[in-house]
Protein backbone atom coordinates (compact mmCIF):
# COMPACT_ATOMS: atom_id res chain seq x y z
CA UNK A 1 0.00 0.00 0.00
CA UNK A 2 2.69 2.45 1.04
CA UNK A 3 6.07 2.69 -0.54
CA UNK A 4 9.18 1.07 0.87
CA UNK A 5 10.59 4.46 1.89
CA UNK A 6 7.47 5.32 3.88
CA UNK A 7 7.68 2.02 5.76
CA UNK A 8 11.37 2.54 6.42
CA UNK A 9 10.78 6.02 7.78
CA UNK A 10 7.99 4.68 9.97
CA UNK A 11 10.27 2.05 11.50
CA UNK A 12 13.02 4.61 11.84
CA UNK A 13 10.79 6.87 13.94
CA UNK A 14 9.49 3.91 15.93
CA UNK A 15 13.02 2.72 16.62
CA UNK A 16 14.13 6.15 17.80
CA UNK A 17 11.13 6.41 20.09
CA UNK A 18 11.59 2.97 21.66
CA UNK A 19 15.33 3.45 22.12
CA UNK A 20 14.86 6.87 23.64
CA UNK A 21 12.07 5.76 25.96
CA UNK A 22 14.19 2.86 27.21
CA UNK A 23 17.30 4.98 27.70
CA UNK A 24 15.39 7.69 29.54
CA UNK A 25 13.68 5.05 31.66
CA UNK A 26 17.01 3.50 32.66
CA UNK A 27 18.57 6.89 33.26
CA UNK A 28 15.78 8.05 35.53
CA UNK A 29 15.66 4.70 37.27
CA UNK A 30 19.31 4.98 38.21
CA UNK A 31 18.85 8.57 39.30
CA UNK A 32 15.74 7.85 41.35
CA UNK A 33 17.50 8.97 44.52
CA UNK A 34 17.84 12.47 43.09
CA UNK A 35 14.52 12.65 41.31
CA UNK A 36 12.47 12.31 44.49
CA UNK A 37 12.00 15.62 46.21
CA UNK A 38 11.80 14.33 49.76
CA UNK A 39 12.11 11.14 51.81
CA UNK A 40 9.35 9.78 53.99
CA UNK A 41 9.99 8.91 57.65
CA UNK A 42 9.86 5.20 56.73
CA UNK A 43 12.60 5.70 54.15
CA UNK A 44 14.67 7.52 56.77
CA UNK A 45 14.30 4.56 59.17
CA UNK A 46 15.70 2.19 56.57
CA UNK A 47 18.78 4.33 55.89
CA UNK A 48 21.96 2.42 56.66
CA UNK A 49 23.89 5.51 57.72
CA UNK A 50 23.11 9.10 58.50
CA UNK A 51 24.84 11.47 56.11
CA UNK A 52 25.92 14.97 56.90
CA UNK A 53 24.38 16.30 53.70
CA UNK A 54 21.29 18.48 53.59
CA UNK A 55 18.20 16.40 52.85
CA UNK A 56 14.45 16.85 52.69
CA UNK A 57 11.88 14.85 54.57
CA UNK A 58 8.17 14.98 54.02
CA UNK A 59 4.90 13.68 55.36
CA UNK A 60 1.94 14.81 57.45
CA UNK A 61 2.25 17.03 60.49
CA UNK A 62 0.93 14.82 63.30
CA UNK A 63 -2.20 16.00 65.10
CA UNK A 64 -1.56 17.95 68.33
CA UNK A 65 2.19 17.72 67.81
CA UNK A 66 3.05 21.38 67.14
CA UNK A 67 4.59 23.15 70.11
CA UNK A 68 6.01 26.64 69.91
CA UNK A 69 8.61 27.69 72.48
CA UNK A 70 9.65 31.31 71.93
CA UNK A 71 11.16 31.26 68.44
CA UNK A 72 11.44 27.53 68.11
CA UNK A 73 8.77 25.35 66.62
CA UNK A 74 8.66 21.62 67.21
CA UNK A 75 6.44 19.12 65.47
CA UNK A 76 6.26 15.50 64.39
CA UNK A 77 6.27 14.43 60.76
CA UNK A 78 4.47 11.16 60.16
CA UNK A 79 3.65 8.90 57.24
CA UNK A 80 1.31 6.90 59.49
CA UNK A 81 3.94 4.18 59.85
CA UNK A 82 6.95 6.00 61.25
CA UNK A 83 7.56 9.39 62.81
CA UNK A 84 10.35 11.95 63.03
CA UNK A 85 10.67 14.87 65.43
CA UNK A 86 11.43 18.14 63.68
CA UNK A 87 12.80 21.32 65.21
CA UNK A 88 12.79 24.58 63.30
CA UNK A 89 13.24 28.24 64.07
CA UNK A 90 11.89 30.75 61.63
CA UNK A 91 8.80 31.61 59.68
CA UNK A 92 6.51 28.84 58.49
CA UNK A 93 4.33 29.16 55.35
CA UNK A 94 0.65 30.04 55.71
CA UNK A 95 -0.50 26.58 54.83
CA UNK A 96 1.61 24.89 57.49
CA UNK A 97 -0.88 23.18 59.81
CA UNK A 98 -1.54 20.00 61.72
CA UNK A 99 -2.73 17.05 59.65
CA UNK A 100 -1.47 18.74 56.49
CA UNK A 101 1.45 17.89 54.25
CA UNK A 102 4.87 19.35 54.96
CA UNK A 103 8.36 19.16 53.49
CA UNK A 104 11.27 20.04 55.76
CA UNK A 105 14.75 20.76 54.47
CA UNK A 106 17.70 20.38 56.82
CA UNK A 107 19.93 17.94 58.60
CA UNK A 108 19.25 14.58 60.15
CA UNK A 109 20.74 14.38 63.64
CA UNK A 110 19.63 10.80 64.21
CA UNK A 111 16.83 8.65 62.88
CA UNK A 112 14.28 10.31 65.13
CA UNK A 113 15.44 13.88 65.12
CA UNK A 114 15.59 16.37 62.27
CA UNK A 115 16.93 19.89 62.41
CA UNK A 116 15.12 21.90 59.73
CA UNK A 117 16.51 24.98 58.03
CA UNK A 118 13.51 25.52 55.77
CA UNK A 119 9.87 24.50 55.94
CA UNK A 120 7.65 24.12 52.88
CA UNK A 121 3.95 23.41 53.05
CA UNK A 122 2.70 20.74 50.69
CA UNK A 123 -0.70 21.35 49.22
CA UNK A 124 -2.93 18.40 48.44
CA UNK A 125 -5.13 17.93 45.39
CA UNK A 126 -8.37 18.86 47.13
CA UNK A 127 -10.00 22.12 46.17
CA UNK A 128 -13.32 23.16 47.71
CA UNK A 129 -15.09 26.19 49.13
CA UNK A 130 -15.03 26.68 52.95
CA UNK A 131 -18.76 25.86 53.27
CA UNK A 132 -18.27 22.47 51.63
CA UNK A 133 -15.34 21.74 53.94
CA UNK A 134 -17.48 22.65 56.95
CA UNK A 135 -20.31 20.43 55.70
CA UNK A 136 -17.86 17.56 55.20
CA UNK A 137 -16.53 17.95 58.72
CA UNK A 138 -20.02 17.86 60.20
CA UNK A 139 -20.56 14.46 58.66
CA UNK B 1 -5.36 14.80 -0.18
CA UNK B 2 -2.99 16.62 2.14
CA UNK B 3 -0.09 16.47 -0.20
CA UNK B 4 -1.50 18.63 -2.93
CA UNK B 5 -3.50 21.12 -0.96
CA UNK B 6 -4.18 24.46 -2.53
CA UNK B 7 -2.88 27.39 -0.49
CA UNK B 8 -5.38 29.73 -2.11
CA UNK B 9 -8.41 27.90 -0.75
CA UNK B 10 -6.98 27.59 2.74
CA UNK B 11 -5.82 31.18 2.60
CA UNK B 12 -9.41 32.30 2.08
CA UNK B 13 -10.28 30.65 5.39
CA UNK B 14 -7.24 31.66 7.42
CA UNK B 15 -7.49 35.29 6.42
CA UNK B 16 -11.15 35.58 7.43
CA UNK B 17 -11.44 33.24 10.40
CA UNK B 18 -9.26 35.15 12.93
CA UNK B 19 -11.76 37.93 13.52
CA UNK B 20 -14.51 35.44 14.41
CA UNK B 21 -12.15 33.47 16.62
CA UNK B 22 -11.05 36.70 18.29
CA UNK B 23 -14.65 37.64 19.01
CA UNK B 24 -15.40 34.21 20.46
CA UNK B 25 -12.18 34.32 22.49
CA UNK B 26 -13.10 37.68 24.05
CA UNK B 27 -16.58 36.41 24.96
CA UNK B 28 -15.34 33.15 26.51
CA UNK B 29 -12.45 34.89 28.25
CA UNK B 30 -14.81 37.46 29.81
CA UNK B 31 -17.07 34.70 31.08
CA UNK B 32 -14.09 32.71 32.33
CA UNK B 33 -12.45 35.62 34.12
CA UNK B 34 -15.74 36.71 35.73
CA UNK B 35 -16.22 33.19 37.03
CA UNK B 36 -12.63 32.73 38.09
CA UNK B 37 -12.09 36.09 39.76
CA UNK B 38 -15.53 37.05 41.08
CA UNK B 39 -18.14 34.30 41.07
CA UNK B 40 -16.13 31.26 42.13
CA UNK B 41 -15.65 30.68 45.87
CA UNK B 42 -12.36 30.93 47.68
CA UNK B 43 -10.64 27.74 48.74
CA UNK B 44 -11.04 26.44 52.30
CA UNK B 45 -7.29 26.28 52.79
CA UNK B 46 -5.50 28.60 50.38
CA UNK B 47 -8.33 31.20 50.19
CA UNK B 48 -7.92 33.54 47.21
CA UNK B 49 -4.64 32.07 45.97
CA UNK B 50 -6.76 29.38 44.34
CA UNK B 51 -7.67 31.86 41.60
CA UNK B 52 -4.14 31.58 40.20
CA UNK B 53 -4.98 27.96 39.42
CA UNK B 54 -7.56 29.07 36.80
CA UNK B 55 -4.72 30.42 34.69
CA UNK B 56 -1.99 27.99 35.71
CA UNK B 57 -3.70 24.67 35.00
CA UNK B 58 -5.26 25.56 31.60
CA UNK B 59 -1.93 27.05 30.47
CA UNK B 60 -0.10 23.86 31.44
CA UNK B 61 -2.69 21.67 29.69
CA UNK B 62 -2.54 23.71 26.49
CA UNK B 63 1.27 23.71 26.39
CA UNK B 64 1.35 19.92 26.80
CA UNK B 65 -1.41 19.48 24.23
CA UNK B 66 0.30 21.68 21.65
CA UNK B 67 3.61 19.89 22.06
CA UNK B 68 1.89 16.54 21.51
CA UNK B 69 0.16 17.95 18.43
CA UNK B 70 3.43 19.31 17.04
CA UNK B 71 5.10 15.94 17.51
CA UNK B 72 2.24 14.09 15.89
CA UNK B 73 2.21 16.44 12.90
CA UNK B 74 6.00 16.33 12.52
CA UNK B 75 6.21 12.55 12.69
CA UNK B 76 3.33 11.99 10.27
CA UNK B 77 4.72 14.74 8.08
CA UNK B 78 8.12 13.09 8.10
CA UNK B 79 6.90 9.58 7.37
CA UNK B 80 4.52 10.54 4.58
CA UNK B 81 6.41 13.63 3.43
CA UNK B 82 3.54 16.01 3.92
CA UNK B 83 5.07 19.49 3.93
CA UNK B 84 1.91 21.22 4.97
CA UNK B 85 1.97 19.44 8.34
CA UNK B 86 5.34 20.97 9.17
CA UNK B 87 3.97 24.45 8.53
CA UNK B 88 0.97 23.72 10.76
CA UNK B 89 3.31 22.47 13.49
CA UNK B 90 5.52 25.52 13.13
CA UNK B 91 2.54 27.85 13.43
CA UNK B 92 1.31 26.08 16.56
CA UNK B 93 4.58 26.23 18.48
CA UNK B 94 4.73 29.89 19.61
CA UNK B 95 1.47 29.78 21.58
CA UNK B 96 2.59 26.50 23.16
CA UNK B 97 5.77 28.15 24.39
CA UNK B 98 3.88 31.18 25.68
CA UNK B 99 1.48 29.01 27.68
CA UNK B 100 4.37 26.93 28.98
CA UNK B 101 6.03 30.07 30.32
CA UNK B 102 2.71 31.30 31.75
CA UNK B 103 2.33 27.98 33.58
CA UNK B 104 5.83 28.25 35.05
CA UNK B 105 5.43 31.88 36.11
CA UNK B 106 1.95 31.51 37.61
CA UNK B 107 3.09 28.35 39.39
CA UNK B 108 5.93 30.33 40.90
CA UNK B 109 3.59 33.12 42.00
CA UNK B 110 1.28 30.52 43.54
CA UNK B 111 4.12 28.61 45.16
CA UNK B 112 5.42 31.52 47.21
CA UNK B 113 2.31 32.07 49.38
CA UNK B 114 1.29 28.39 49.58
CA UNK B 115 4.47 26.30 49.65
CA UNK B 116 6.71 29.03 50.93
CA UNK B 117 9.10 29.01 47.97
CA UNK B 118 9.22 30.44 44.45
CA UNK B 119 10.94 27.46 42.95
CA UNK B 120 11.69 23.87 43.82
CA UNK B 121 13.66 21.38 41.76
CA UNK B 122 11.00 18.73 42.06
CA UNK B 123 10.19 16.36 39.21
CA UNK B 124 7.06 18.14 37.95
CA UNK B 125 8.50 21.62 37.89
CA UNK B 126 11.84 20.59 36.41
CA UNK B 127 10.25 18.50 33.66
CA UNK B 128 7.99 21.43 32.79
CA UNK B 129 11.08 23.64 32.47
CA UNK B 130 12.63 21.04 30.16
CA UNK B 131 9.50 21.21 27.99
CA UNK B 132 9.98 24.98 27.68
CA UNK B 133 13.59 24.38 26.59
CA UNK B 134 12.38 21.94 23.92
CA UNK B 135 9.91 24.53 22.64
CA UNK B 136 12.71 27.08 22.42
CA UNK B 137 14.97 24.57 20.68
CA UNK B 138 12.21 23.80 18.18
CA UNK B 139 11.58 27.45 17.36
CA UNK B 140 15.27 28.31 17.16
CA UNK B 141 15.83 25.36 14.80
CA UNK B 142 13.21 26.83 12.46
CA UNK B 143 14.93 30.20 12.56
CA UNK B 144 18.33 28.69 11.78
CA UNK B 145 17.48 26.24 9.01
CA UNK B 146 14.44 27.88 7.44
CA UNK B 147 16.38 29.77 4.79
CA UNK B 148 18.48 26.78 3.82
CA UNK B 149 16.71 23.83 2.33
CA UNK B 150 13.31 22.59 3.39
CA UNK B 151 14.22 18.96 3.96
CA UNK B 152 16.83 19.91 6.52
CA UNK B 153 14.54 22.04 8.65
CA UNK B 154 11.82 19.37 8.53
CA UNK B 155 14.25 16.72 9.71
CA UNK B 156 15.82 18.77 12.46
CA UNK B 157 12.50 19.95 13.90
CA UNK B 158 11.02 16.42 13.73
CA UNK B 159 13.95 15.05 15.69
CA UNK B 160 13.56 17.76 18.32
CA UNK B 161 9.87 16.93 18.78
CA UNK B 162 10.62 13.20 19.05
CA UNK B 163 13.24 13.86 21.71
CA UNK B 164 10.87 16.18 23.53
CA UNK B 165 7.80 13.93 23.45
CA UNK B 166 9.49 11.48 25.85
CA UNK B 167 9.25 14.25 28.42
CA UNK B 168 5.47 14.67 28.09
CA UNK B 169 4.40 11.46 29.89
CA UNK B 170 7.11 12.17 32.47
CA UNK B 171 5.49 15.54 33.19
CA UNK B 172 2.06 13.96 33.43
CA UNK B 173 3.01 11.11 35.76
CA UNK B 174 5.88 12.74 37.68
CA UNK B 175 3.54 13.51 40.57
CA UNK B 176 2.45 9.87 40.78
CA UNK B 177 5.80 8.20 40.28
CA UNK B 178 7.88 10.20 42.74
CA UNK B 179 7.55 12.29 45.87
CA UNK B 180 7.13 15.82 44.58
CA UNK B 181 6.28 19.13 46.16
CA UNK B 182 3.71 19.62 43.42
CA UNK B 183 0.32 18.13 44.26
CA UNK B 184 -1.09 15.23 42.21
CA UNK B 185 -3.78 15.79 39.59
CA UNK B 186 -7.17 16.89 40.91
CA UNK B 187 -9.07 16.07 37.76
CA UNK B 188 -9.37 12.45 36.80
CA UNK B 189 -11.32 11.22 33.86
CA UNK B 190 -11.82 7.73 35.21
CA UNK B 191 -12.35 8.40 38.90
CA UNK B 192 -13.97 11.13 40.94
CA UNK B 193 -12.29 14.53 40.73
CA UNK B 194 -11.10 16.10 43.94
CA UNK B 195 -12.03 19.59 42.87
CA UNK B 196 -15.40 21.07 43.76
CA UNK B 197 -17.81 21.62 40.88
CA UNK B 198 -17.98 25.38 41.56
CA UNK B 199 -14.24 25.53 40.84
CA UNK B 200 -14.24 23.09 37.97
CA UNK B 201 -16.52 25.24 35.86
CA UNK B 202 -14.30 28.36 35.68
CA UNK B 203 -11.31 26.07 35.13
CA UNK B 204 -12.88 24.51 32.05
CA UNK B 205 -14.11 27.87 30.73
CA UNK B 206 -10.60 29.30 31.01
CA UNK B 207 -9.24 26.24 29.23
CA UNK B 208 -11.65 26.87 26.37
CA UNK B 209 -10.59 30.54 26.27
CA UNK B 210 -6.90 29.64 26.13
CA UNK B 211 -7.54 27.04 23.44
CA UNK B 212 -9.29 29.71 21.37
CA UNK B 213 -6.35 32.05 21.90
CA UNK B 214 -3.98 29.36 20.64
CA UNK B 215 -6.23 28.83 17.64
CA UNK B 216 -6.21 32.56 16.94
CA UNK B 217 -2.42 32.83 17.08
CA UNK B 218 -2.14 29.65 15.01
CA UNK B 219 -4.41 31.02 12.26
CA UNK B 220 -2.45 34.25 12.09
CA UNK B 221 0.92 32.45 11.98
CA UNK B 222 -0.32 29.95 9.43
CA UNK B 223 -1.70 32.75 7.33
CA UNK B 224 1.78 34.30 7.24
CA UNK B 225 3.25 30.99 6.12
CA UNK B 226 0.74 30.82 3.28
CA UNK B 227 1.58 34.37 2.23
CA UNK B 228 5.24 33.36 2.09
CA UNK B 229 4.36 30.46 -0.20
CA UNK B 230 2.30 32.75 -2.42
CA UNK B 231 5.14 35.22 -2.65
CA UNK B 232 7.39 32.47 -3.84
CA UNK B 233 4.93 32.05 -6.67
CA UNK B 234 3.95 28.52 -5.86
CA UNK B 235 0.33 27.57 -6.16
CA UNK B 236 0.84 24.27 -4.46
CA UNK B 237 3.29 22.93 -2.02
Amino acid sequence: MYGRKVKLRFFFVLLILVTLALSVFLLIKSLEENVIFFKSPTEIKTLSEIGKKKIRIGGMVKKDSITIISKEIKFIVTDFKNEINVVYSGVVPNLFAEEKGVVAEGYLKDKNFFLATKILAKHDENYMPPEVKAALEEK
Amino acid sequence: MFKYFEPNKIFAITSKAPKYVLFLFIVILSIGLTEALILSPEDYKQSHSVRIMYVHVPAAWISLGIFSAITFLSVIGYIFKIRNFFLIAKSLAPSGLVFNIIALVTGSIWGKPTWGTWWAWDARITSMLILALFYIMYLVAWRIFEDEDNDKVFKVTSIITILGIINVPIIKYSVDWWNTLHQPASINILSKSSIHISMLFPLLTMTAAFALFSLLIFLMKYNTELIKIKNKGLDRL
